[in-house]
């Protein structure tokens, strides 16, 4: 039960840098150039167009390239890299970037419901709640048959929901931290950003100018 | 950088451009070590593995939901919706809980792969990558 010593990629990748640095410092140096600030960075890296969101191009990366895997375990390089997985999967736009619920219903996976037996199948119930939302975000319709694709009652019932219609109250603040549908949605299922796959029913306008 | 160095080398025509990248390597080695472009749902497990040196466990939902829904984990394997919070370890899943249910040679690969599961940067905290309180921002 070795441990290696932690050189992460980010450290290797410091110590290169300090050590141009080092080499640097060490060569004779020019006259120092008239004009230059010498910045830190260039204008056009620091003001990126889009600063905060992800890049398409980081999207799904490698596990010896996530950040979290340790590219040195010996273990990491035989993981399968997610891109490669989902290259067959229908898109979306968070997440996983895989459209799950689609993946299903066009049999792209076919997930198994009973640990040992591939040909159990789920127990589906086409239950739709609505939950109107006061303002003018679309109601939210919550789809018990998508649910019970992949879940069982029990994973809901009693302790995220009181089965019964009405009985619970839901907020989005609660959503954001990770209670009510928050438990799975912004962890696992798709994330919260998706507004529109939860707020899917249009209201009616006469009710809301009156 | 070869012909950079002192004594043998002519001296770099732009001094600053030399120091400005290696300060960029740096920069961009701080930004790269964040575990920002970690899978969604890609889960580590680190209650023990660090004190025991190991490295920390990684779960990739991902690649398990292609395999299996939710239910066969979360109500037949009793694993509760909390990150670090079914006090895993060794001995349970050799007894077949847990990641042991399917880990044991049958289903899946059994637990002498150690490196597999074990495949975590040291010292990395047990957590849900992508959640959404980790980053509101995506
Ligand atoms: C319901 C069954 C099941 C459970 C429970 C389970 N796994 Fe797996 N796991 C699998 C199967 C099946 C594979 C694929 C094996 C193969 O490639 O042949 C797999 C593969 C993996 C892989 C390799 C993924 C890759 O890229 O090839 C890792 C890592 C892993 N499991 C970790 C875990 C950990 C950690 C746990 C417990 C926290 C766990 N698994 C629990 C069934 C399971
Ligand atoms: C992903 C979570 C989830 C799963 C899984 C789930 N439910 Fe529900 N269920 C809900 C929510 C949310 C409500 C609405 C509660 C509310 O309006 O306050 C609900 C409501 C209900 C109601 C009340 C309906 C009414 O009109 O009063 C029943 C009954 C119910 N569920 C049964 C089931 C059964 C049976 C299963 C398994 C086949 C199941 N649920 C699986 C989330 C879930
Ligand atoms: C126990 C976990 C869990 C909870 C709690 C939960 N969901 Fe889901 N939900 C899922 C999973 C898994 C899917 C499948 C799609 C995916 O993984 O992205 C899904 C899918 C959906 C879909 C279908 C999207 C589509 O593409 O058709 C809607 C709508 C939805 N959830 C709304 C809700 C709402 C509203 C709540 C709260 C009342 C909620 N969910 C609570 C796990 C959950
Ligand atoms: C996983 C499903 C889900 C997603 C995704 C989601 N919402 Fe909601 N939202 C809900 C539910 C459930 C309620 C509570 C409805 C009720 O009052 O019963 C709600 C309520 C709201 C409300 C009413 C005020 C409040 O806090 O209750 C607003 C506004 C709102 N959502 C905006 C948004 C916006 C904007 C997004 C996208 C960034 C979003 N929601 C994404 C499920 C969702
Ligand atoms: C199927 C995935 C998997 C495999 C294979 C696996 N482990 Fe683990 N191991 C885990 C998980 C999950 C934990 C809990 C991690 C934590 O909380 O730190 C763990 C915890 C540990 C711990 C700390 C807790 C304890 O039980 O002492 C040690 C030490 C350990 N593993 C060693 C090993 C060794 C050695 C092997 C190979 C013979 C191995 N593991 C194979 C998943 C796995
Ligand atoms: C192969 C087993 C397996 C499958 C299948 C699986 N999970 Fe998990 N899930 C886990 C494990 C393992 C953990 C981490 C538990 C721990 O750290 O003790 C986890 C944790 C979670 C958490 C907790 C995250 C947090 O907030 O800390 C949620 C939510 C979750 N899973 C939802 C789902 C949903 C939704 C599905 C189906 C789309 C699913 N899981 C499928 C094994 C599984």
């Amino acid at each position: 039960m070795k441990r290696l010593f932690p050189i992460t990629p980010a450290l290797l990748c410091l110590l290169g840098g300090l050590s141009i640095a080092v080499v640097e410092a060490a060569a004779p140096a020019d006259p120092p150039a008239k004009t230059e600030a010498a910045p830190a960075a260039s204008a056009a890296q620091v003001n990126t167009f889009n600063r905060l969101m992800t890049p398409k191009s980081d999207r799904n990366q490698p596990p010896p390239l996530d950040g979290i895997h340790d590219p040195e375990g010996p273990g990491t390089k035989t993981l399968q890299a997610p891109r490669d997985a989902f290259s067959a999967l229908p898109k979306s736009s968070g997440g996983n970037y895989v459209n799950w619920v689609q993946a299903l219903k066009d049999k792209a996976i076919n997930p198994r419901y009973d640990r040992l037996n591939p040909k159990e199948e789920p127990m589906i119930m086409e239950l739709d709640i609505v939950r109107e939302v006061k303002g003018f975000m679309p109601d939210v319709v919550y789809p018990h048959d998508r649910h019970t694709q992949w879940l069982d009652c029990s994973n809901c019932h009693p302790d995220i929901f009181v089965p019964q219609k009405g009985a619970n109250t839901i907020s989005m603040a609660q959503i954001l931290m990770g209670q009510k549908c928050g438990v799975c949605h912004g962890k696992v299922a798709f994330p919260v950003s998706e507004c529109r796959l939860c707020h899917s029913k249009k209201k009616d306008q006469a009710l809301l100018k009156k | 950088m070869s012909t950079r160095f002192p004594g043998f080398a002519p001296a770099p025509k732009s001094p600053g451009k030399l120091r400005r990248m290696a300060l960029m390597v740096g920069l961009a080695c701080l930004l790269w070590g964040g575990d920002l472009m970690a899978e969604y749902a890609d889960i580590v497990i680190n209650n023990y593995s660090d004190k025991a040196g190991m490295r920390p466990a990684i779960f990739p939902h991902w690649f398990h939901r292609i395999r299996f829904r939710c239910k066969v984990c979360h109500a037949d394997l009793g694993f509760k919706f909390k990150a670090g919070g079914n006090d895993i370890n060794m001995l349970k899943i050799i007894d077949g809980q847990f990641c042991g249910g399917c880990h044991n040679g049958e289903i899946a690969w059994s637990v002498e792969n150690c490196d597999i599961c074990h495949s975590g940067k040291p010292n990395t905290p047990t957590q849900v990558h992508g959640n959404t309180i980790q980053k509101l921002v995506k």
